[in-house]
């Protein structure tokens, strides 16, 4: 589980983020909606220290994992990666093939026995629902694939480690409709196993697939209750003209 | 309905310019090319020989040589004080230098008062004195039979003496490289031994003279057998003196020439066309298969080709991971600063400077500082005799490395630039650390990119001939620059095609001759730069094609 607690973040002189209080459930999908700058994909990014590589940030607060703070210093920030997946807006596979790309993460953790990494290619591909499409072709290009096809490669990336948490950053904001479609499905079924946060633009994608919603606007947690409560009866006037579309 | 106005919109005069710049760069470069390829090929092509009988007053003045059988190289105006066309005159190839001193020769037409096409000229390829234009008279067989000229099975029994004697030839080569060679390098070794056991000796005191007794018995057991392959070798000299050609020159001059000097002959007169494509193949093959003679101006190049070719890769092989290492390190870790900055218009004004620095530099460093140093300290009991403290194709390969270093790392850089700020985010959001994530993510991606600067850095590299001068290229090397064993021949001394053109257009004794050597080498030098660049572009194709870039 993972607590936001209080936290507040720079990048130089600019806040980005100010005093967000959030607990994140396990098990469940998370979405954070807000006008586009608000700082949504800034407070993800926190969430497995990826903002650590921008120069001159600095933040303030804490976040934990499981009661650890991801900024204590016996945290290393690979291993704490490997607890926490990214799924990125645009898809970005390597130039590498579908099977290397799904096993980049054990391979960087030095893992070589090939009969593990073949059963996690299976599983994590057919985790990522893409396992029938490209199970005649592991050992080509990932280049080859559709754009779709890619960003459920990358999701299959992302888990292939069993990570506790699944960050995804508009993940299907450079898809087609029918792609879309597919990658939500395929949420509702990672949801089993992982802990999902997901940053969307897109109100409906917010509304249909996830259990609790927060809504971010200049830096602030507005409002972060269960998706049903936010889209029907929201509690503050911003997040209604928000929902309603006065303004975004 | 709307109508447009045809007005030409601003800005359509710089196409024009920028087309017409295209244009003239464009036809400059096939120009130049076409010219290399056409010249450079011709050499090979074979000519038709011509008979020319002079007229009656230039009888007196010439005696026999009244009739000269050569080959027309070009007509010319002679130019006369006032710029008055003179009366022409032809160029004409009249070979047999042996004969006439000058191989080439002014003919005004004037002076000509026939021209004939005799069928039975032959031209010969020897191995000393260059080629020979010749009227076969007689053919005598090493077992003593002798065959008139004009006898039906002539032809025939004159090529496979020729043949005989190039084998023998071939066999010489090889007791004398191979066998002598080998027995005259374990002696070199031996006498280097003895003088290490010498400067130990004096060292440490001690007495040397057993060890030295005994790599003199060792000497003096390989001089005798190298007294015995003289004496095969000197046997086949021998044999090789036995078939005769004799001949008549077009003035009636009778000559005879052992069978076993011949490299090639042929009957350009009689060829048809297919024959004369197959002579070109031959002597086309012959330039590019067979060692220089009589100082570069007749043979082939192969040894300059091979010693590029071995420069070029060693360069490469030097070049590569010294400009990606430090291109990483710029581009990757270094705080991007003002320092960095400064490094990087270092580097980038580096390319600029002339290349003949860079071979001083060679000199002064790697020569006379590493060279130097390393002989002092690995063999110092060799002095006067230095091992790497002298130019050799390692030194060479190291300076133009140096040179094209700031290539390689310029466009290293941009390739290591252009690499997707997604894809190294998604590489540490798996848990790479950085530097996995250079080598295992952005590194295949920036592949093409950087074998684009190696493409750059090999076409700079292979064509450079000042630096080289100074770090080890030779006139004639006396051996290929590979070896089996340590160092692999990387001290060797080398031969290189750039060097090579410059040393036939500048430095030849026969510049006449010399001429349709320059443009045939720098034929090949350019063909071979193209095929490296071609097999570099083959496999950048083959990384694009496997992590095709897609939607990037
Ligand atoms: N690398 C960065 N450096 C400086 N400012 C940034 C950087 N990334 C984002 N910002 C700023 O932080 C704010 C929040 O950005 P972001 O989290 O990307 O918004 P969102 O994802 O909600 O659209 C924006 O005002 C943006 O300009
Ligand atoms: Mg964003």
């Amino acid at each position: 589980m993972i607590h936001v607690d209080d936290f507040s973040f720079w990048y130089g002189e600019k806040q980005a983020l100010h005093h967000i209080e959030m607990m994140i459930p396990e098990q469940k999908i998370t979405a954070l909606i807000g006008p586009s700058g608000c700082g949504k994909s800034t407070l993800l990014r926190n969430m497995n220290r990826m903002n650590d590589l921008i120069d001159g940030v600095k933040h303030e607060g804490d976040i934990t994992l499981d009661g650890t703070s991801l900024y204590d210093p016996s945290v290393e920030v690979i291993s704490l990666r490997k607890r926490v997946g990214m799924v990125f807006q645009k898809y970005n596979p390597f130039a590498k093939t579908i099977y290397e790309n799904v096993v980049f993460a054990l391979r960087v953790a030095g893992n070589r026995n090939r009969k593990e990494l073949d059963e996690v290619v299976e599983r994590a591909l057919r985790g990522a629902a893409l396992w029938e499409e490209v199970k005649d072709r592991l050992h080509d290009s990932a280049f080859g694939l559709s754009g779709g096809q890619m960003q459920r490669l990358c999701i299959a990336r992302a888990i292939a480690n069993r990570p506790q948490i699944l960050l995804m950053d508009e993940p299907c904001a450079a898809l087609d409709p029918i792609a879309t479609l597919r990658i939500e499905e395929l949420m509702q079924d990672l949801k089993k196993e992982y802990t999902i946060v997901i940053v969307t633009h897109n109100l409906q994608q917010g509304a249909r697939c996830s259990d609790k919603t927060a809504f971010l606007f200049e830096g602030k947690i507005i409002e972060f209750d269960d998706t049903d409560k936010i889209y029907n009866n929201p509690s503050e006037q911003k997040t209604m003209d928000y929902i309603t579309g006065r303004f975004s | 309905m709307l109508k447009f106005r045809s007005k030409s919109p601003k800005g359509e005069m710089n196409i024009w310019l920028t087309s017409m710049g295209l244009t003239v760069g464009l036809v400059m470069i096939i120009g130049l090319f076409s010219l290399i390829v056409v010249r450079g090929l011709h050499v090979f092509w074979p000519k038709n020989i011509a008979t020319y009988h002079l007229k009656e007053d230039a009888k007196s003045k010439m005696g026999p040589n009244a009739v000269l059988s050569a080959i027309e190289v070009k007509k010319v105006q002679k130019k006369l004080a006032g710029a008055e066309e003179g009366p022409a005159e032809f160029q004409i190839f009249i070979g047999n230098k042996d004969v006439y001193g000058l191989p080439f020769k002014f003919l005004p037409e004037a002076e000509i008062a026939r021209i004939e096409y005799e069928k039975d000229v032959m031209i010969v390829e020897r191995l000393e004195y260059g080629d020979a234009i010749l009227k076969p008279v007689e053919l005598m067989l090493e077992d003593g039979t002798r065959i008139k000229a004009g006898s039906k099975n002539f032809i025939e029994k004159l090529h496979e003496a020729v043949e005989i004697g190039t084998d023998r030839r071939l066999d010489i080569l090889k007791i004398e490289k191979g066998k002598i060679g080998v027995v005259s390098d374990k002696i070199a070794n031996l006498k280097d031994d003895i003088a290490r056991y010498h400067y130990h000796a004096k060292k440490k005191g001690t007495d040397p003279s057993e060890k030295v007794a005994k790599a003199h018995e060792k000497i003096e057991k390989l001089e005798s057998e190298f007294a015995t392959f003289s004496g095969e070798a000197r046997d086949l000299h021998e044999l090789q003196e036995k078939a005769i050609l004799s001949y008549r020159l077009a003035s009636g001059q009778e000559k005879s020439m052992p069978v076993a000097e011949i490299v090639e002959f042929a009957l350009p007169n009689q060829l048809n066309f297919s024959g004369k494509v197959k002579s070109f193949a031959h002597s086309f093959w012959g330039f590019l298969s067979q060692n220089p003679r009589e100082a570069n101006t007749e043979g082939g190049i192969f040894p300059a080709i091979f010693g590029t070719f071995m420069m070029t890769v060693l360069m490469s092989i030097a070049v590569m991971p010294f400009g990606v290492i430090g291109a990483i390190y710029l581009r990757e870790y270094a705080k991007q600063g003002p320092l960095v900055r400064i490094v990087r218009i270092c580097v980038n004004n580096l390319a600029g400077v002339p290349s003949i620095v860079f071979g001083v530099f060679g000199l002064g460093f790697f020569i006379y500082v590493v060279g130097h140093g390393i002989d002092d300290f690995f063999y110092p009991w060799r002095e006067g005799r230095p091992t790497w403290g002298t130019g050799g194709i390692l030194w060479a390969s190291l300076t133009l490395a140096l040179m094209t270093l700031p290539v390689v790392i310029v466009a290293t850089e941009e390739a290591l630039a252009a690499v997707p700020r997604g894809v190294r985010e998604a590489a540490l959001a798996c848990g790479a650390s950085k530097w996995q994530m250079i080598q295992r993510v952005v590194l295949p991606t920036a592949a093409p990119g950087i074998l684009t600067g190696l493409i750059l850095a090999m076409a700079r590299g292979a064509g450079e001939v000042a630096p080289l001068m100074l770090v080890g290229v030779v006139k004639v090397a006396p051996s290929l620059p590979v070896a089996g064993s340590w160092p692999f021949g990387m001290d060797q001394k080398f031969m290189h095609l750039g060097f090579h053109i410059y040393d036939l257009g500048f430095q030849s004794p026969d510049a006449e001759a010399a001429k349709p050597m320059v443009f045939a080498t720098t034929f090949f030098l350019i063909l071979l730069v193209v095929l490296l660049n071609l097999g570099a572009i083959r496999i950048r194709n083959i990384l694009r094609k496997k992590y095709a870039a897609g939607t990037f």
